[in-house]
C-alpha cells in the first residue's frame, strides 16, 4: 500500500480527508476546540469548486449541510459538544429522511459550556443517541492523527452505504495535536470512494423509501427529473407523510435494522498486545479508545517491562459497540480495566455486553489528559 | 382553455388538509400559475418548507420537494442553494416558522442576499397547533396562551426583511390572486433574497375568538388593515398605525448576490493549494 507522510493536526486532516472522499460542502459554525476544521475546508473547497460556508448558528451549520446533501453532494459539519446538542434536531431529520452526512465532533469537557479548551471524552454517550426517537447512531472514534484522516474517509463512505448521518469523534488533545501522520495516498483514497447508490429506472417507477426490510433508502441526487418528498414525519416508500400502522412501524423498524443486520461491515477495532493473552492469572485487559489510547499504549508497554502481561482493547466504531468481540475477551481475561476521560461513558456498555459488574475504570473528567503513568499505577493498585 | 393546476400537484395528496376556506389553497394556485407563466422546468425548482400548516405546501406540489424542521427553511436552502446555483429555490413557512423558531434564519438569509425566495404565509397565528401567539399576532388579540389578549407587540417581516438586507420585499393577501400571482413572478425573478409577507387567513384558530369565526369575515378584516403602499405612505405616523401596506417595499437591484460572491472566492482560490504536503514542508525547512 503506497502511503505518504504529512504534518499537520487531527483537526487541519479531518478537513484534508473530506475533500480528499469527494467532500463538496460545508456548513458550519465557530466553536473551540474545532473551528480550526472550518479554517482550514474554507480554504480547500473552493479549490475544487466545492462550497464551505459559516452560517449564523450551529443549527443552521447541519441544516446547509443536510440541504446540499438532500440535494445529492458529500457534505459535512464539524463540531463540538455544545454544538451537537443544538444539532440534535436536525441530525434526527437526517435519521428519518435517510441523509447522508459526515459530523465530526472534537470533544472538549462538558457539560453546558463546560471547560471549552480541554480535552474531554464526555459525548460518547451523547453521540449514540443525540436527537429523540428511535434509530441507531453510527459513531467512529480518531485515536491517532492518522485516524482523523482514515476514519473520516471511512464515514464518508458509510453515510453513503447506511444513507444516514456518520459521527466522527476525535478530541481537543488529537484536534490540535501536531506532528506526522503516516496516510494513503488520495489516489487510493478517491479509487476506495462508494457513492451513494441511485435508481435509473423511469421516474415514474421510483420508490427511494421502498428498500429491502435491512436496506437503506436509496436517494437520487435533486434536479435530475426524479422527483420525490423529504420530511421529518413518518413516511411512505415514496418518501410523503402517512399514519399508516404498517407502514409507520416497517419504517422505524428498517431505521433500526438496517444498521443492526449489518454491524459486520462497522465493526473496526484495535487489538495492541492481545495476541499472547491466554487468560492466565494476572494477565490485563485494558479498553480505551481515542486519544487516551495512546497513553493506554504507553502504559502496556511499561506494564510488560516489569512483567505484567496486559494488552489494549480499542473500539474504533464505539457505536453499534463490538458486542461479540468485546465479550469473548472478558469472558476470557479477568482483570479488565476501562480507561475514558469521562465517568463509566463506555464502560456501562462494556458491562451491558459482557454481562459482567466487576469491570474496574479510570476516569477524569478535570479537562485534562490521562497519562500513562496513572494507568499503569491504577492497574497495580486494583489487580 | 382553463388553467392546468394538475401539471404541478400531486393529485394523490389531495384533498389537502387545509381547513375549508384557508387562504393556503389560494396561495398555491397563484403559485403554481407564476412557475408555470416563468416556464420553469419541474426539475429545476426546490421547493422548501417548515413546520406549520404552511409545512404541508411542498408535500402539495410535484418539484424537488424538502419538509424540514421548525423554522429552519432558510437554512436548508441555503444549502440546496449553494450546492446547486443555477437552480431555483422557494422556501414557504409561516409567520411563526419565519419569525419566532427561525427568525435568525431569516434574518441571515436576508443578510447574506442570497438568490432565493422566501414566501411567508402570514396568518397572525400558530394555526396548525391551535391558537397560539405568533409574533405577528395583533395586540389584544385572544389567543390560546394568552386568553385575556395578546400583549405581545406586533412583528413586522416586512421591516425585518428591509433591515437585514434582503433586496426585494414586498406584501401581498390573498384577496387578490391575480395581484399574488405577479408578485410571486417578480420575486421568483429577481436576483437576491426575496421576502414576501402574505396575508392570509385562518377563520378557524384566529377568527373564532376574534369575533371573525367565517372566511369571509377573517378576509375583511385583512381588507381593511391592509393598503397600497402609495396610499399608506401618504397617511401620518398617527394613522399608519395598525395599518400595513402593500405592494413591492423595497427592491434593489444592485446588490452584491451571495452566489456570485461565493463564485469570486472559487476563483481566488484557484492554483492556490492550501494543505500542507512533506514535499512544501520539506523545503520550508
Amino acid at each position: 500500500m503506497a502511503t505518504r507522510e504529512i504534518i499537520s493536526t487531527g483537526n487541519d486532516l479531518a478537513a484534508i480527508a473530506a475533500v480528499d472522499a469527494g467532500c463538496k460542502f460545508f456548513g458550519g459554525y465557530p466553536i473551540t476546540p474545532s473551528s480550526e476544521v472550518m479554517h482550514t475546508i474554507s480554504d480547500l473547497l473552493p479549490e475544487v469548486g466545492g462550497t464551505c460556508i459559516q452560517m449564523e448558528d450551529e443549527i443552521a451549520g447541519i441544516c446547509a449541510a443536510i440541504g446540499a446533501a438532500m440535494s445529492g453532494v458529500r457534505a459535512m459539519t464539524a463540531t463540538s459538544g455544545p454544538g451537537v446538542s443544538l444539532k440534535a434536531e436536525n441530525l434526527g431529520l437526517a435519521q428519518m429522511a435517510e441523509v447522508p452526512l459526515v459530523l465530526v465532533n472534537v470533544m472538549r469537557g462538558g457539560p453546558s459550556t463546560g471547560l471549552p479548551t480541554r480535552v474531554s471524552q464526555g459525548d460518547v454517550r451523547q453521540s449514540r443517541n443525540p436527537s429523540h426517537g428511535d434509530y441507531r447512531s453510527i459513531t467512529l472514534c480518531a485515536g491517532n492523527l492518522a485516524e482523523c484522516y482514515t476514519e473520516v474517509v471511512r464515514a464518508f463512505n458509510l453515510a453513503d452505504r447506511f444513507m444516514q448521518p456518520v459521527i466522527v469523534l476525535t478530541d481537543e488533545t488529537i484536534g490540535h495535536m501536531h506532528g506526522k501522520a503516516i496516510l494513503p495516498t488520495v489516489e487510493e483514497v478517491k479509487a476506495g470512494i462508494v457513492p451513494r447508490k441511485t435508481f435509473d429506472g423511469p421516474p415514474e417507477e421510483y420508490r427511494p423509501y421502498e428498500c429491502g426490510p435491512t436496506e437503506p433508502a436509496v436517494l437520487n441526487p435533486m434536479f435530475k427529473g426524479y422527483r420525490y418528498h423529504f420530511t421529518g414525519l413518518h413516511h411512505d416508500s415514496k418518501g410523503f407523510p402517512t399514519e399508516e400502522i404498517e407502514t409507520c412501524r416497517k419504517l422505524i423498524q428498517r431505521l433500526e435494522d438496517k444498521v443492526m443486520a449489518h454491524t459486520d461491515e462497522l465493526e473496526y477495532n484495535e487489538e495492541f498486545m492481545c495476541d499472547d493473552l491466554t487468560g492466565e492469572k494476572g494477565e490485563v485487559l485494558i479498553i480505551a479508545y481515542g486519544s487516551v489510547s495512546l497513553a493506554a499504549k504507553e502504559a502496556i508497554r511499561h506494564l510488560r517491562s516489569e512483567g505484567v502481561k496486559a494488552g489494549l482493547f480499542r473500539p474504533i466504531t464505539l457505536w453499534p459497540s463490538p458486542a461479540k468481540r468485546i465479550r469473548e475477551l472478558t469472558d476470557k481475561i479477568k482483570n479488565v480495566l476501562c480507561v475514558e476521560l469521562n465517568i463509566r461513558q463506555y464502560t456501562e456498555e462494556v458491562e451491558r455486553v459482557s454481562g459482567r459488574l466487576d469491570i474496574e475504570g479510570l476516569y477524569k473528567v478535570n479537562g485534562r489528559a490521562i497519562s500513562p503513568y496513572e494507568i499503569v499505577n491504577k492497574v497495580k493498585e486494583v489487580f | 382553455m382553463a388553467f392546468d393546476y394538475n401539471r404541478y400537484l400531486r393529485l394523490e395528496k389531495m384533498p389537502t388538509l387545509w381547513c375549508w376556506g384557508c387562504g393556503d389553497g389560494v396561495i398555491l394556485k397563484a403559485f403554481i400559475r407564476a412557475i408555470d407563466k416563468l416556464g420553469w422546468s419541474q426539475d429545476d425548482v426546490c421547493v422548501i418548507s417548515g413546520i406549520g400548516c404552511s409545512g404541508r405546501f411542498s408535500s402539495y406540489v410535484d418539484f424537488n420537494t424538502i419538509h424540514t424542521t421548525h423554522g429552519r427553511t432558510v437554512a436548508y436552502a441555503t444549502g440546496v442553494k449553494l450546492a446547486n446555483p443555477d437552480k431555483h429555490v422557494i422556501c414557504v413557512a409561516g409567520d411563526g416558522d419565519a419569525l419566532a423558531i427561525g427568525g435568525n434564519h431569516t434574518i441571515h438569509g436576508c443578510r447574506r442576499n442570497i438568490d432565493m425566495t422566501l414566501i411567508v404565509i402570514n396568518n397572525f397565528i400558530y394555526g396548525l397547533t391551535n391558537s397560539q401567539t405568533s409574533p405577528t399576532t395583533p395586540k389584544g388579540m385572544w389567543t390560546v396562551s394568552q386568553k385575556v389578549g395578546n400583549i405581545d407587540p406586533t412583528f413586522d417581516g416586512c421591516d425585518l426583511a428591509i433591515a437585514s438586507g434582503a433586496s426585494f420585499v414586498a406584501r401581498e393577501t390573498m384577496l387578490d390572486p391575480r395581484k399574488l400571482e405577479k408578485i410571486f413572478i417578480k420575486a421568483f425573478e429577481h436576483k437576491g433574497f426575496s421576502y414576501l409577507d402574505i396575508l392570509s387567513n385562518c377563520h378557524i384558530n384566529l377568527g373564532r375568538k376574534n369575533k371573525m369565526a367565517s372566511a369571509m369575515e377573517n378576509l375583511e378584516w385583512i381588507d381593511n388593515i391592509t393598503m397600497p403602499k402609495k396610499k399608506y405612505d401618504a397617511l401620518s405616523k398617527e394613522e399608519q398605525i395598525n395599518l400595513f401596506p402593500t405592494g413591492i417595499l423595497h427592491q434593489d437591484t444592485n446588490a452584491d448576490e451571495y452566489c456570485d460572491m461565493y463564485q469570486e472566492v472559487i476563483k481566488a482560490h484557484q492554483g492556490k493549494r492550501g494543505k500542507i504536503t512533506q514535499d512544501e514542508f520539506e523545503k520550508k525547512i
